[in-house]
């Protein structure tokens, strides 16, 4: 940086703004990636345990993540079968 | 014991072959067996980086499909006795390759007493860059101080932790290093590039080297020797250095520092 240009303010680093950003999208691309992995395997042995107590359909047990903004909210599913 | 070594980075255009050839060649100029295999079917460039383009016969795609053997393949380099290139064929594409074919030509190498492999892999995360880090025991991710660069990285370290037969396998992870190119110590200092320590921060993982933009490695591709060969450049020492860290050796990291410049430019600026 000249001495004119430190006369004249400073502007942003812009290697600072490149790290926030950085940071940030690879934070949640990591998050997506490991999301994407266990749900259906969680999912698989879900209805494994369930079934074992309960007569479900597959279909009936859902699972999925839902990111809000400052944490990740695991919702599970389980309908059961009407009695009778 | 034969180490395969995987130089990947997902972006293209950061220095994969630059480090392939400058690595391979560190390392038989150790005294190591060494073989480099170019994974980038269709558009080869290492030959052209090792400067053995025109002794070019038969490509890594001939010894999969068992048109050559590897000893007609292998070309030895002309300035390392123990330096052996296979090239990429140029005319067939990526599909060519199939893992049992490259898992055959990776066993072959080893049985003919190779200390090092090194795999070139292409740029991207298609099938291609997948063959090359399938059968890696360790991975010099290569990243420039950049966005899309890191970013990049940061997936293909993904995809080494899901796709390589270490991972499939539950057998100790690939050993992952980080390689730092075309870094300007007087960028950083000014806060206009990350620095070595923000990208490990971000991608977590141990620095193998930081190699400092250079005119060597385009005067070194021009000429069709790798940049190591330039002794006495800024490059070609932070290739050593690279080379004793792997070894093992303690080397503290050297270019990484602000160069004062002179009064002339600190008062009207400039590069």
């Amino acid at each position: 940086m000249s001495l004119l240009s430190m006369l004249f303010g400073n502007k942003p680093k812009t290697a600072a703004v490149a790290k926030e950003r950085l940071q940030l999208i690879i934070a949640h691309e990591r998050d997506g990636a490991s999301a994407v992995n266990f749900l259906p395997q969680l999912q698989r042995e879900l209805i494994e345990v369930i079934s074992k107590y309960v007569k479900v359909n597959p279909d009936d047990i859902r699972v999925s993540l839902e990111k809000q903004d400052r944490y990740e909210v695991l919702e599970v599913k389980i309908e059961l079968p009407e009695k009778g | 014991m034969t180490r395969i070594v995987t130089v990947t980075s997902g972006k293209g255009g950061v220095g994969k072959t630059t480090t392939s050839a400058s690595f391979s060649t560190g390392l038989a100029m150790r005294g190591f067996k060494t073989a480099v295999i170019d994974f980038d079917v269709g558009l080869r460039n290492l030959d052209l980086i090792m400067g053995c383009e025109r002794r070019v016969v038969y490509d890594l795609i001939n010894v999969v499909n068992g048109e050559a053997t590897l000893n007609q393949a292998l070309i030895k380099d002309k300035h390392c006795d123990n330096l052996f290139v296979l090239p990429a064929s140029q005319t067939r594409d990526k599909d060519a390759l199939s893992e049992e074919g490259v898992e055959k030509v990776l066993k072959d190498l080893t049985h003919m007493g190779f200390d090092y492999i090194i795999c070139d892999s292409p740029a991207g995360i298609e099938h291609g860059a997948v063959m090359a880090l399938t059968f890696a025991d360790e991975a010099i991710v290569v990243t420039n101080p950049e966005v899309s660069s890191v970013r990049d990285s940061d997936r293909i370290l993904g995809i080494l932790q899901a796709k390589s037969r270490r991972a499939l396998e539950g057998r100790e992870p690939v050993k992952e290093h980080l390689l730092i190119t075309r870094y300007n110590p007087n960028r950083v200092e000014a806060g206009e590039m990350l620095s070595y320590k923000d990208i490990q921060e971000i991608l977590r993982v141990e620095i193998l080297g930081v190699i400092p933009e250079s005119e060597e490695v385009l005067q070194a591709s021009n000429q069709g020797a790798p940049v190591i060969h330039q002794k006495e450049t800024d490059a070609a020492e932070a290739y050593q250095d690279v080379i004793a860290r792997f070894l093992g050796e303690e080397k503290p990291l050297r270019f990484v520092d602000y160069v004062k410049p002179g009064l002339l430019k600190r008062l009207f600026g400039g590069k």
